[in-house]
């Protein structure tokens, strides 16, 4: 039976680390590799890094996390946060990244999805889209929640299906830093719509929203940042609690 | 020792080429090339494959007597080969991905879509699903029945003879996720992606 997976992320911000756990035997609180490893070793399904460098001439700082993150670590590795062309995801693929996670690029022009995923394969294309309500219906947003494209999230998903993305991951951009759960109304209303796997990201606070986040909103994968910072939460914990809530998980 | 990871332009295989220097440290010779005399002189290959069936059949024969290399290595001299997701998929007579597109030919059988009995099931298969052992095989010596693999794909390898079957997992149907037949290895997961019970059946490859 497949699995539902449980992807902690990690802020990277100039090649290090910006929330992140906080054991006091890392050798390098602020190192995303040594907390990459600690999470894979816990059994993390996959791990996902957004790199939220603002400065161009720091952007290289990601290539070198990847590059040494992926000879640690041998679960999937996901990587987002400013891809904006075909040889941004190439150089990332070629680094070691597993997939790719793409936002703002793929609402400005979509022809990036359909490139990328003919040319690397849509198992390697993650659509990102951030949400927002706006009275029954969503609305994606870019540039990291700043920008509101007035695009229908729901058909933007359908879209990026069609393009051959391999997943979705959807951000509740209401939810996200609140930690009062998923939009599981959201989740469930874009995961009945398309056909491939549906991540749920943004506003987990407890465990019970990453059961939530499955039983209500349909999510093949929960992505979740803080809960597993400082040590509040292992991916052991959460996984053993899902056990006994009954969703299947790699134990 | 020396284990050949094929690079034909088939897509990421950075993960696969990072797995196997890890498992082999310094005991074995890992070498990432297309090049064909490179290619003969190998005691093991790995064939790896991302993309459509189509895509790495088209990226196999772009190189000049490529396939007929892989045909005297595995068909003549016999000796061991892996084939990972594609890979492994490019063992068939045939793949129905984007066109009818002819494989290799050494395991009798096609490759078709999942049939995800009319979207009741997310395609592509993608996450930890478990394996059924149906088959001892050398490649998954100390590896438990229903150990967790990562899966990454939306078609499958449908074999004549059923004998070659080493494992399936359990998606809408019973999938063939590993073959053997001879000298020939092929797994549809990615040991590469696996944590540490991927590598060793990588591990297992290189000690054959």
């Amino acid at each position: 039976m497949l699995k539902n997976r449980i992807i902690p992320c990690l802020d990277v911000k100039n090649g290090r680390v910006v929330k992140g756990i906080n054991f006091v035997d890392l050798k390098d609180a602020g190192d995303p590799v040594e907390q990459a490893k600690i999470y894979s070793d816990g059994g993390a399904d996959e791990i996902c890094f957004l790199d939220i460098t603002a400065s161009n001439e720091n952007r290289d700082t990601i290539y070198d996390v990847v590059k040494r993150t992926s000879k640690k670590c041998f679960v999937p590795l996901t990587v987002g946060g400013g891809i904006r062309s075909i040889e941004d995801i190439n150089k990332l693929l070629n680094c070691g990244a597993d997939k790719v996670s793409i936002n703002t690029a793929a609402v400005k022009n979509s022809k990036v999805v359909l490139d990328s995923s003919k040319k690397f394969g849509s198992q390697c294309i993650v659509v990102a889209i951030d949400a927002k309500k706006k009275g029954d219906k969503w609305e994606v947003f870019t540039h990291g929640g700043r920008n509101n494209s007035g695009i229908d999230a729901l058909e933007y998903a359908k879209k990026m299906e069609e393009n051959g993305a391999g997943e979705l991951l959807v951000t509740s951009m209401d939810r996200d830093g609140t930690q009062i759960g998923y939009d599981v109304e959201l989740m469930n209303k874009i995961a009945s719509k398309v056909n491939i796997p549906l991540i749920a990201s943004g506003g987990v606070g407890n465990l019970d929203h990453l059961v939530d986040g499955i039983k209500l909103g349909n999510a093949s994968a929960v992505l979740a940042a803080s809960i597993f910072h400082y040590g509040k939460h292992s991916v052991k914990e959460a996984k053993e609690y899902l056990d006994s809530k009954g969703i299947p998980v790699r134990i | 020792m020396k284990v050949t990871i094929v690079d034909y332009n088939s897509g990421n295989i950075s993960s696969v080429i990072n797995s196997f220097e890890e498992v082999a440290k310094d005991k074995v010779n890992i070498e990432v090339t297309s090049d064909l005399e490179k290619i003969k002189t190998s005691d093991k290959l790995v064939l790896p494959g991302q993309g459509s069936f189509k895509s790495c059949v088209d990226a196999l024969n772009k190189i000049d007597g490529l396939t007929e290399t892989l045909n005297e290595f595995a068909i003549n001299n016999k000796k061991p080969l892996l084939g990972i997701c594609v890979g492994l998929q490019m063992f068939a007579d045939v793949g129905y991905e984007e066109t009818e597109t002819n494989g290799l030919g050494w395991i009798s059988g096609k490759v078709s879509k999942i049939d995800n009995q009319n979207g009741k099931f997310k395609l592509p298969h993608i996450g930890w699903n478990q394996i059924n052992i149906v088959k001892k095989s050398k490649i998954f010596q100390n590896i438990e029945n229903n150990s967790h693999m990562y899966f990454v794909h939306s078609y499958e390898f449908v074999p004549n003879d059923e004998s070659v079957i080493v494992a399936t997992t359990d998606y809408c149907s019973n999938i063939v996720c590993s073959v053997e037949k001879e000298n020939i290895f092929g797994t549809q997961f990615h040991p590469e992606k696996s944590d540490k019970i991927g590598l060793k059946i990588i591990d297992n490859f290189i000690n054959l």
